[in-house]
């Protein structure tokens, strides 16, 4: 995901922010400890309504605390891209916050901090967001400014705005990727996954000569294909009144045009027939093994499953590949696992790096190990219960907190968009907590076979 | 009673709009009557061995968020054991009790609950988030990883082996150099505060087990330490609980403590280059000593440094991103302990740009010293004064926010009375704060980047005497 800004020195202890505020679900009966952790039920109610010019809206009332969020999501990201343009979508949303007809350029963020708010955009292969999350006297500011971009960016747009994003992305691309350690990896991972022809070879960042000539006209059109309210969907959240929100939202979105149908993204199949092996160098002192598999898309039979499996692999001190090769044999300095979901197909990844003078060969053999002795040996009850009861409370973490990424208005446009409807926190919870421990041995069956797969290696530069 | 609500609503219209009424897009539409965040109240209770127990209540989400806050930290390591207070706190949950550090990991885990333990160079802290039901059979665990942790020589290898590997990590980066290297410089490599928190090769590589158990020992008492309590609890029901998993901790008497001394400041600049061949970026750090928590001058550095560098439309943001695009971001920060942290103003630039980008900084630097618009201090004052409620949103944020008062001997009042102390910061505060604490001519510059591009540029603009570190030399 590229965010927009990331504060440099913010180096407070604050935690990461997936929280939501919910209603709490009746209480277990006291004999069942050993089940799930709450017995619950997650529920976030809301009112949806469309406009007439397409645009999707969603509102949820949580009046914990005395600030709203509104949150768009635009239903493009660089999946939506084409070769020689790659980053586009991200470039774009950089040029969001530069002003419209109606807003100074500098005056998105001069008007929001003024009234004690923050912003921020993000994209992913699938979508952009941008959230506002402001003191809830200041809704309708919030509904001026992100309507205004919505309706009338381009009056405001030119070729000097565009050069000047263009050299803070490619600063982003330079911090997160080039300059970072093992931050080329993940670029070539994603085009050892998939073929050329699908989007999700190319990175969200771009390449950098595709930065340099993006253009001014490459902006105006893509304005005019994809960012139209009806390829939009707007979440209001927070300490809000439905009726007067819902007058306000009209106010200020009904008159922006409906734009044409998009056309969704048709990617080619992407199927890998034998392993795809590399091995790149770069600046650093220890060896890097990542291991990937193409899986199922988000929400598609196996998902869940996948999810559970990178669990019972890699979270916690007692998961299997822990430790196996940071516990025990202390080969690894670190492992993780995870199950990368994504709306035209999903990844799952293995990433390990060696302590000083192991190698990436005998990690790649204690993991490969480990996934064989799991598709022979049903997992125990135990450690699959520990993951479910682990998905289960961070449900509940998600319901604390309302606005920026991952709060509850985040996840009710993310629930919309992936299909499910807003209201799908319950349903979602549920494709975990009805899981077993031959699904999960199943998944790693039937989806991380070790004669099909991208093995990448990184290993030091040699000394000059 | 209600943890969180609102004490003014928001401006309710009286006419229903009507829905295709044309917008008035020619100025921004005016702002409702301020909100407030009322906060609720702190309940303070004292367990049998004399911990206090601060609780805030908050029924939202049934989870709960319990923070054992111990007043010791990176600041009292001993001369020559620095790292001592980071490792201790690192083992607290690698066995304790009767349980082996898988014991505790399995057994957190199985209850859906989050155990971590910490420290900063002011405090340590265990700190625990479960579901509320399981809050009980949680609490005994936290309590052994807290009071009666084992410290066995096993784990502490092991622990040892991958600090150890990540100060090595950590030379790889010039994101991670540039810390150690700013801190180094600014403080001297013998004061506490100018190495990293959790101290070099050669203290990691010499502590053992009875040096981990005597801090912990000399440390963690209940006379130096406050628990904390925010969530689905009642006062009433959640007392006991505490009183039997921490009433019978015993230890006594003061904690022995020794503050840490205030570093001398800086005198003339100065300039540092830390090489990192092939950097596609440079990462530069200019300041000096700045100020401790308790400063009186407290209110006015918060609305100084967010004009200068604590927001997105700060002074040094504005420059070095948007308007010259050298950059990512740029920030400035006060980092306030017991006593003076840094002040420290940086970003990550492209090579090519650094001496730019050093004499753009110096250039802000020194004007903040001479006028800050009215509209401008408008600004930054209505940003933190407004936007302090996004503060306490989750148990965790608002258990933080009382560690914050528990390390910092904050009153009571502290959080209802922010707003009016921010509001009340004048103009002449401000810039006598600047004029005080931001010298530009007397700061430490530190650069880590690639060497051969951009010291020419640099040595060019003469800011002071400059010299080479290794990246060994930082991060030693």
């Amino acid at each position: 995901m590229r965010l927009r800004l990331v504060m440099l020195l913010a180096l407070v202890a604050v935690q990461a922010g997936t929280h939501v505020s919910a209603q709490s679900g009746p209480a277990a009966p006291a004999s069942t400890p050993a089940a799930a952790v709450q017995r619950g039920t997650i529920e976030v109610p809301f009112r949806q309504f469309r406009l007439a010019n397409g645009l999707n809206v969603i509102l949820h009332r949580d009046a914990s605390v005395p600030i709203v969020t509104v949150n768009v999501w635009y239903h493009v990201g660089s999946a939506n891209e084409r070769p020689g343009r790659t980053g586009f979508a991200h470039l774009f949303e950089h040029l969001m916050f530069e002003g419209s007809k109606n807003v100074k350029e500098g005056e998105f963020d001069r008007l929001l901090e003024s009234a004690g708010g923050n912003n921020n955009g993000s994209t992913t292969n699938d979508r952009t967001n941008y959230v506002i999350d402001v003191p809830a006297n200041a809704l309708e500011l919030a509904l001026f400014l992100e309507s205004d971009r919505m309706g009338y960016l381009l009056d405001a747009m030119s070729p000097e705005r565009v050069d000047g994003q263009r050299d803070v992305v490619k600063n982003e691309r330079r911090q997160s990727y080039e300059n970072r350690p093992y931050g080329m990896a993940s670029l070539e991972l994603d085009k050892m996954l998939w073929p050329a022809n699908h989007p999700y070879n190319w990175p969200t960042i771009g390449h950098m000569e595709d930065l340099t000539a993006a253009s001014h006209d490459d902006v105006v059109q893509f304005f005019k294909t994809y960012y139209a309210p009806n390829n939009a969907s707007l979440v209001v959240a927070g300490d809000i009144d439905f009726d007067r929100t819902k007058a306000l939202v009209e106010k200020w979105f009904a008159e922006v045009p409906k734009g044409p149908e998009v056309v969704p993204v048709a990617p080619p199949a992407a199927r890998l027939t034998s392993v795809k092996r590399e091995t790149m160098t770069d600046r650093v002192r220890l060896t890097r093994l990542h291991l990937a598999w193409l899986t199922p898309r988000l929400f598609a039979p196996g998902d869940a499953a996948l999810d559970v499996l990178a669990s019972v692999l890699a979270g916690g001190k007692n998961s299997r590949l822990y430790k196996r090769l940071v516990y025990d044999t202390q080969m690894a300095q670190d492992v993780s696992a995870y199950q990368a979901s994504a709306a035209l197909g999903s990844s799952f990844q293995i990433v390990a790096t060696a302590r000083p003078g192991r190698t990436a060969a005998e990690m790649q053999k204690a993991i490969d190990e480990e996934i064989e002795r799991l598709k022979r040996e049903l997992p125990e009850a135990r450690e699959v219960q520990r993951a479910l009861n682990q998905t289960e409370a961070s449900f509940y973490r998600r319901m604390e907190r309302v606005g920026g990424f991952y709060g509850k208005a985040d996840q009710l446009n993310s629930y919309f968009v992936s299909g499910g409807g807003p209201d799908f926190f319950a349903e979602d919870l549920a494709r975990y907590t009805t899981l077993t421990a031959a699904d999960v041995q199943a998944a790693a069956f039937e989806w991380l076979p070790i004669d099909r797969r991208v093995e990448l290696v990184v290993e030091p530069e040699a000394k000059k | 009673m209600s943890a969180r609500h609102i004490a003014a609503v928001v401006l309710v219209l009286s006419t229903a709009l009507a829905a295709q009424e044309r917008p008035d897009r020619s100025k921004p539409p005016s702002l409702g009557p301020a909100t407030r965040l009322t906060l609720p109240d702190i309940q303070k209770r004292t367990l049998s061995n004399g911990l206090p127990v601060w609780i805030v209540e908050s029924h939202e989400v049934p989870l709960v968020q319990v923070n054992l806050v111990v007043l010791a930290g990176s600041a009292d390591d001993p001369a020559g054991e620095f790292g001592l207070a980071s490792l201790t706190a690192a083992m607290l949950d690698e066995g304790a009790g009767t349980r082996s550090a898988l014991d505790v990991a399995d057994a957190t885990e199985f209850l859906g609950a989050n155990l971590s333990t910490t420290s900063s160079f002011d405090a340590s802290a265990v700190r625990l988030n479960v579901p509320a039901r399981q809050l009980e059979q949680a609490l005994p665990i936290m309590a052994d990883v807290a009071l009666r942790p084992a410290f066995p020589g096993a784990e502490l290898e092991r622990l040892r082996q991958e600090r150890l590997t990540a100060l090595l990590q950590a030379r790889d980066d010039g994101a991670a150099v540039v810390s150690p290297a700013f801190a180094r410089v600014v403080f001297g490599a013998t004061h506490r505060y100018g190495a990293g928190a959790t101290g070099t090769t050669a203290t990691l590589k010499a502590f053992t087990p009875s040096q981990l158990r005597a801090f912990h020992a000399a440390m963690y008492r209940p006379g130096n330490a406050t628990l904390i309590v925010a969530g689905d609890v009642t006062a009433t029901s959640v007392v006991p609980l505490l009183e039997k998993a921490f009433g019978v901790w015993t230890a006594s008497g003061p904690a022995r403590k020794t503050p840490v001394p205030a570093a001398p400041q800086l005198t003339a600049r100065q300039v540092t280059i830390v090489d990192m061949p092939s950097a596609e970026q440079s990462q530069i750090r200019i300041g000096w000593v700045g100020v401790p928590r308790s400063t009186p001058d407290y209110f006015a550095l918060q609305v100084l440094n967010t004009v200068l560098g604590g927001s997105f439309t700060s002074r040094l943001n504005q420059n070095l991103r948007e308007d010259h695009g050298y950059s990512y971001g740029a920030s400035s920060r006060f980092d306030m302990r017991l006593s003076a942290g840094p002040f420290t103003a940086g970003a990550g630039v492209q090579t090519d740009k650094t001496s730019e980008s050093l004499t753009e900084f110096f250039k802000e630097l020194t004007a903040i010293g001479t006028a800050i618009g009215e509209d401008e201090l408008a600004k930054a004052k209505n940003y933190l004064a407004l936007g302090f409620p996004g503060d306490f949103e989750t148990i965790g944020d608002l258990a933080g926010r009382l560690e914050e008062l528990a390390v910092y001997k904050l009153p009571d009042s502290y959080y209802a009375e922010y707003t009016a102390n921010i509001r009340a910061v004048t103009a002449a505060a401000v810039q006598k704060a600047a004029a005080t604490y931001i010298q530009p001519g007397k700061f430490a510059v530190v650069v880590v980047g690639d060497r051969q591009k951009i010291e020419p540029g640099i040595r060019a603009l003469n800011l002071g005497p400059t010299r080479v570190l290794s990246v060994e030399e930082v991060v030693p």
